[in-house]
C-alpha cells in the first residue's frame, strides 16, 4: 500500500511535468492548428541558458526568472522571423520547420555546451518531513512550481484584458481582427508564452533526467500523449492529461512488479511502462478521438 | 457634406483572381446605404476589402482618411465596424467577453459604460444571457450580439454582412427595427448588404446594385423599389 501511493505521489510529480509540456503544445495548437514538435527542444535549450546563468554564479530562482524571459523573447523571435513568413504556407512546410527547429536546437545545445550528462541543481531543500517516505522534497516543489504556473496562466487568460485578446485571437482571427486585435503580435506572445512555461518545465525536470541534449525527448512523447488524452483543444483537459499519464505509467509498473511478485509470472514491469501508457492513451483515443475533454468539431457542408 | 466614404476603381483579389473590378461609389454621413446583388456579385467582398480582409488597389477614403493601405485592426479602430457574414461569434467565450473585447481598444472609458447600456436597452436579451456562453446562443442572439460587438467598438460607419441570413422574419424585423435605431439615435452610418432586396430598400436611403464585381445601378431606395424593370432584372423580386 505504501508502495501504491510512493507511486502515485512520483506520478503526480512527473505528471505535473508533462501537463506543462502538454500545455504548451496546446497553447501553441489553438491559436495555429499546429503542433510545435520543437517545444521539447527548445525547452532543453532554454535548462541549458539556465544552467548557464546558475554556472556564472547566480542563485537558482534568480536563473530560473532570467531563462524564462529569454525564452519568452525567443518564443517571440520564433514565431515573427521564421513562421510569420510561413503564414499562408501548407501544413508540411510547417511541419519540415518545426522538425529543422528541433535539429537545430539539439545541435547547438550539443555544440554550445557538449553532450555530455550534466547534473543540474534542484532549488528544493533536501529536508525530511511528515510523509517524506512517500514524496521527495524536489517532487513536492516540482508540483507546486507546476501548479503556481497553471494558476498564474489560468489567471492571466481569464481575467486580463491580454489574455482575453489571446482568446479571441485564437478562436476566431477574423472577428478578432474586426475587433481591433493585433491577431499578429498575440500568436507571437503565445509563442513566448509556450517556450517560457517549457523553460519552468525543463528547469523543474532537469534535476530529475540530468541535463543533456536529449532530456527532453521522451518528456515531449508524454506530454504529447497527455494533450491527446485530454483533449487537444482544452488547455485544462490537457494538463489533466498529462497529470493521468504521469500516473497511469507508474501505476502500469507498479501493478506489473505486483503480478510479478505474487504470480511469478513477469506481465509488464519499468521497461515497458511507456508503451503500457500509451497503448492505454491510443486506447482512448480510439474510444474519444476528440480526447477526455476535447470539442468534437462538426462543420456544417 | 463630404462623403463619410468614398470609393473608387476598387479592385479585390482571392489569390489571382480578381473579384472586384473596378467598383466606385459613396456613402453620405449619417444614412444608410445599401448594396444588393444576386449570389456572387461581390457585396461580400466590397465589405472584405474595405475592412481590409481581402488584397485590395485603388482607393478607400474613410472621413477624409485614406484607408486602403491600413491594417483591418486599425481600419476598426478609426471607426469602421464590420458585422461580418455568420456572425463571426467568438463562440467559446461568454457574452460578456464578447462585447467587452471590443471595447478594449477604446480610451473614452465613459463612452464605453453608456455604449454597453445602449446594448442592454436594444438587446435586453443580451443582458440576460450576460454570463451564458456565446456559442450557446440562438443564431438570432448571435446576430444581436454581433451588432452589439460592432458597437461597442464605437463606430461611426458599420459594415453589415446579410444580418438577416437565416433568421426567422420576426426576428428579422426585430433587429432591423433595432438597425433603424442605432443609426438615428447613435449617429451610426452603415452599408447593409443583403440578398433580401425588399427588405434592404425600405431601411436604407441609398442604394447600389452590383453585378460581377461593378457598379450596375445606383439610386435612391425609393426610385429602385419602384422601377419594375430594375427589380425584375436585378432584385428578383
Amino acid at each position: 500500500m505504501e508502495q501504491l501511493i510512493q507511486q502515485i505521489a512520483s506520478g503526480l510529480a512527473s505528471g505535473a511535468i508533462y501537463a506543462l509540456v502538454a500545455l504548451a503544445l496546446v497553447m501553441i495548437f489553438t491559436a495555429t492548428d499546429h503542433l510545435n514538435f520543437a517545444q521539447g527542444e527548445m525547452a532543453m535549450f532554454s535548462t541549458y541558458i539556465c544552467w548557464q546563468f546558475i554556472q556564472w554564479g547566480f542563485p537558482f530562482w534568480p536563473a530560473l526568472g532570467f531563462t524564462i524571459l529569454f525564452s519568452f523573447l525567443l518564443g517571440v523571435a520564433i514565431e515573427r522571423v521564421i513562421l510569420r513568413p510561413l503564414h499562408n504556407a501548407s501544413v508540411l512546410s510547417i511541419v519540415v520547420v518545426f522538425i529543422g527547429l528541433l535539429a537545430i536546437f539539439h545541435s547547438l545545445a550539443g555544440g554550445i555546451w557538449s553532450h555530455t550528462i550534466k547534473n543540474f541543481p534542484s532549488p528544493f531543500p533536501n529536508v525530511t518531513f511528515a510523509g517524506s517516505g512517500y514524496i521527495g522534497a524536489h517532487q513536492i516543489g516540482m508540483i507546486l512550481v507546476s501548479l503556481l504556473m497553471l494558476f498564474a496562466l489560468f489567471a492571466f487568460f481569464r481575467f486580463t484584458p491580454l489574455g482575453l485578446a489571446m482568446r479571441a485571437a485564437a478562436q476566431n482571427p477574423v472577428s478578432a481582427r474586426l475587433v481591433g486585435v493585433k491577431v499578429d503580435w498575440m500568436l507571437a506572445l503565445g509563442w513566448g508564452l509556450a517556450a517560457a512555461v517549457g523553460a519552468v518545465a525543463g528547469a523543474m525536470v532537469a534535476p530529475v533526467v540530468y541535463l543533456e541534449p536529449n532530456m527532453m525527448a521522451s518528456i515531449l512523447l508524454y506530454g504529447f500523449a497527455g494533450a491527446l488524452v485530454g483533449g487537444i483543444s482544452n488547455p485544462a483537459g490537457a494538463v489533466f492529461g498529462g497529470f493521468l499519464v504521469g500516473v497511469l505509467e507508474n501505476l502500469v509498473a507498479y501493478f506489473g512488479n505486483l503480478t510479478e511478485k505474487t504470480f511469478g509470472i513477469y506481465i509488464v514491469g519499468n521497461g515497458e511502462k511507456l508503451t503500457v501508457a500509451l497503448i492505454i492513451v491510443i486506447t482512448i483515443l480510439t474510444l474519444k478521438p476528440a480526447g477526455l475533454f476535447g470539442r468534437t468539431t462538426v462543420r456544417r457542408v | 457634406m463630404a462623403p463619410l466614404l468614398e470609393i473608387s476603381s476598387l479592385r479585390a483579389y482571392y489569390g489571382a483572381t480578381e473579384a472586384l473590378h473596378g467598383l466606385s461609389f459613396s456613402i453620405a454621413q449619417g444614412g444608410i446605404t445599401t448594396l444588393l446583388g444576386a449570389n456572387g456579385a461581390g457585396k461580400t467582398t466590397t465589405l472584405r476589402a474595405i475592412s481590409g480582409l481581402v488584397r485590395r488597389e485603388g482607393s478607400i477614403v474613410f472621413d477624409g482618411r485614406p484607408i486602403d493601405k491600413m491594417a483591418t485592426e486599425d481600419i476598426t479602430r478609426l471607426g469602421v465596424a464590420h458585422v461580418p457574414e455568420g456572425r463571426g461569434t467568438f463562440v467559446g467565450l461568454s457574452v460578456e467577453e464578447n462585447l467587452k473585447i471590443a471595447s478594449y481598444g477604446r480610451r473614452d472609458k465613459s463612452g464605453v459604460r453608456r455604449d454597453l447600456d445602449l446594448v442592454f436597452t436594444y438587446f435586453p436579451r443580451l443582458k440576460e444571457r450576460i454570463a451564458q456562453q456565446a456559442g450557446t446562443l440562438s443564431g438570432g442572439e448571435q446576430q444581436m450580439l454581433a451588432i452589439s460587438r460592432a458597437l461597442m467598438l464605437g463606430p461611426r460607419l458599420m459594415l453589415l454582412d446579410e444580418p438577416s441570413f437565416g433568421l426567422a422574419p420576426l426576428i428579422v424585423q426585430e433587429i432591423f427595427q433595432i438597425m433603424r435605431r442605432i443609426n438615428e439615435e447613435a449617429g451610426v452610418s452603415m452599408l447593409l448588404v443583403e440578398q433580401n432586396a425588399a427588405l434592404a430598400l425600405n431601411l436604407a436611403e441609398n442604394a447600389y446594385v452590383l453585378e460581377t464585381g461593378t457598379v450596375v445601378m445606383a439610386g435612391p431606395s425609393a426610385e429602385l423599389k419602384n422601377d419594375e424593370g430594375i427589380r425584375k432584372s436585378y432584385l428578383g423580386y
